[in-house]
């Protein structure tokens, strides 16, 4: 495999992997938190949320990245103050995580919603009843009855910032080791001759991935669904 | 003795209600939309009421006035819905265990293995709830709200959802309750049978409102309270097992007069209680012969109560107790049925259904409205 792989290649896959993992990892909590709040709770501006939420999946990639850019970036408002406590998004893998966790947060957020709306508000009575505080009735009922939805979400959402390009590349650019992801590479690849090899091989990475992410989310999820399904 | 006042305003239709639930069961008997469950909800507090007060001694669950109002996981009750509502994530053992988990430490609590034992969960324990039978799951949702170590147990038509087989193997199991376990029961139901069976007390409620209170066999005896219209209405005997006859008869003792029933799993001795439907006893004003009936109460009549149709409901008071029963208005005038007239009320054995004789045996009591 590192053979089958030649170096630089290999840095792309290995960045991509790290890049998706945090975005992914990272924004699960606050997906969970989303979700719930469009499910569940009305409150003054929830369509804006839902609208926030749902851009990076209408707008033009390069917009969600140049927006990204503006905001985060160094002279950004929030990121200039970020950076004063170290975080540095601009130009950085963890910009690249940023926009991958950005472009892939609406697909997590509907594969939760989704499960959640599925969940009996009268089981979560039911604990309350019996004694179990709103805290611990979201913890002992809704999450786990929620739990297929988090889990396929999140390997959605993985998968997705697997192949996130046109945002990343705006606000990160495609610096090799840093910022040059998967399909950064192949499009970096493909613009010097004698790349197409190198292209190829990422793009036989990119669609195992994406298949492998897939599947694996669909059978985890019925797999989930059938034991708290109660069978 | 919880007491319940309550008043809440919906969509064309006013809850006003005020009751008072001593220990044993208190049924809560409507027909559907007359406030039942809203009651329930209110009691669990997943309703606030606009006004209302819910007490037991200086146990305070709500009142507006004062601004109490505890959320439902602090009320430390047991509520056993018409759904079961069984977690289906968990097992039946962690279903069971659930409430327990949050129950305060120290408080006096149910042992799991008695619970177990009294309600047949011992071969279900690592089933999940999607495995099992309607019947099943509202036992264990029984299990569940006992073992939370509850201060009072609601039960909104937990047996309605099931089909009659499964009642008759759900009901023992609440006159269990009423009889072995020392927490108070409020059981929603618009069942004649249920009420018969496992009443201590009878809450009638119409519309909102609450018509009569008191034990089962007064309220049930009452010819002006027929919570789910003349149709249903039956009076309540207390009886005894006298002895199981080779015919197939069991012969009861009820206020020393005998009464012939359909063979009863009940051991000689045991104290029952009969419902008699007021739509199977003829009345009779000179005393029978040479009828097929076996069981003849003569008595006195108490009331008539003259309904909008043609029939009347006969109240006749008998050494057994209060019988009802449903004739037509033609037949009352005929026989010249006033009160304080002598007749006697006829009921066929077998017209007795098993679903109407209940275990334990509470003294017909008084009014309380």
């Amino acid at each position: 495999m590192m053979d089958w792989l030649g170096p630089e290649e290999w840095r792309a896959v290995a960045l991509s992997f790290r890049v998706s993992l945090w975005a992914t990892l990272v924004s699960l909590p606050l997906g969970v938190l989303t979700a719930y709040a469009l499910a569940r709770w009305s409150f003054p501006g929830k369509q804006v949320l839902n609208g926030l939420v749902h851009m990076p999946l209408i707008l033009p990639p390069v917009v969600t990245g140049y927006l990204l850019l503006l905001t985060f970036g160094t002279r950004g408002p929030v990121g200039s103050f970020l950076a004063d406590f170290g975080i540095v998004f601009a130009f950085r893998w963890t910009g690249a995580a940023l926009a991958a966790g950005v472009m892939a947060f609406p697909l997590m957020v509907r594969a939760i919603r989704l499960s959640l709306e599925a969940v009996d508000p009268k089981l979560e009575q039911a604990g309350a009843t019996l004694g179990a505080s709103p805290v611990w009735v979201f913890v002992s009922v809704t999450l786990p009855m929620t739990l297929p939805g988090i889990l396929a979400g999140a390997i959605l959402a993985f998968a997705k910032a697997m192949g996130e390009f046109g945002a990343t590349i705006t606000f990160v650019s495609n610096i090799p080791g840093q910022t040059r992801t998967v399909p950064s590479a192949i499009y970096a690849f493909l613009q010097v001759p004698g790349g197409e090899d190198s292209a190829m091989r990422l793009v036989l990475v990119s669609v195992v991935v994406a298949m492998g992410a897939l599947i694996m989310s669909e059978l985890v999820a019925r797999r989930v669904a059938a034991r708290v399904g109660g069978r | 003795m919880l007491e319940i006042a309550l008043r809440h305003a919906f969509e064309g239709f006013m809850l006003e209600a005020e009751f008072r639930a001593p220990p044993g069961i208190t049924v809560l008997f409507g027909r559907s939309g007359s406030g039942k469950t809203t009651i329930a909800n209110a009691v669990a507090g997943l309703l606030t009421p606009d006004r209302g007060r819910i007490a037991a001694g200086d146990w305070v669950l709500l009142d507006t006035v004062q601004g109490i109002g505890l959320p439902p996981h602090r009320r430390r009750l047991g509520y056993i819905f018409q759904e079961g509502r069984l977690f289906p994530h968990l097992s039946v053992r962690q279903n069971l265990r659930y409430g327990a988990w949050f129950a305060p430490k120290g408080t006096p609590r149910e042992d799991m293995g008695r619970v177990v034992e009294m309600l047949g969960l011992g071969t279900l324990l690592d089933r999940r709830p999607g495995a099992l039978s309607g019947g099943e799951k509202q036992r264990v949702a029984i299990g569940r709200a006992l073992l939370s170590a509850p201060r009072l147990i609601l039960a909104d038509e937990p047996l309605a959802s099931l089909d009659e087989a499964r009642k008759a193997e759900i009901l023992p199991y609440f006159e269990r309750l009423r009889d072995e376990i020392d927490i108070p029961v409020l059981y929603v139901s618009h069942s004649a049978s249920e009420v018969a069976r496992l009443a201590t007390t009878v809450v009638a409620l119409d519309a909102g409102r609450v018509t009569a209170q008191g034990s089962a066999a007064a309220v049930l005896g009452d010819p002006e309270v027929t919570p789910l219209g003349a149709r249903e209405a039956g009076a309540l005997l207390a009886a005894r097992v006298v002895a199981h006859h080779s015919d197939g008869l069991t012969e009861l003792d009820a206020g020393g007069h005998p009464l012939f029933l359909p063979r009863l799993g009940r051991p000689v001795g045991a104290l029952v209680r009969v419902r008699i439907a007021a739509h199977d006893v003829i009345l009779s004003r000179v005393a029978p012969a040479g009828l097929s009936a076996l069981n003849i109460l003569p008595g006195t009549v108490h009331s008539v109560r003259l309904g909008a149709g043609p029939g009347v409901m006969v109240a006749l008071d008998t050494a057994a107790g209060r019988v009802l029963a449903r004739v037509t208005r033609r037949a009352a005038t005929r026989l010249e049925l006033v009160p304080g007239a002598s007749a006697h009320a006829v009921v066929k054995s077998v017209s007795i259904a098993q679903a109407d004789v209940g275990i334990g045996g509470d003294q017909p009591g008084e009014m309380l409205v």
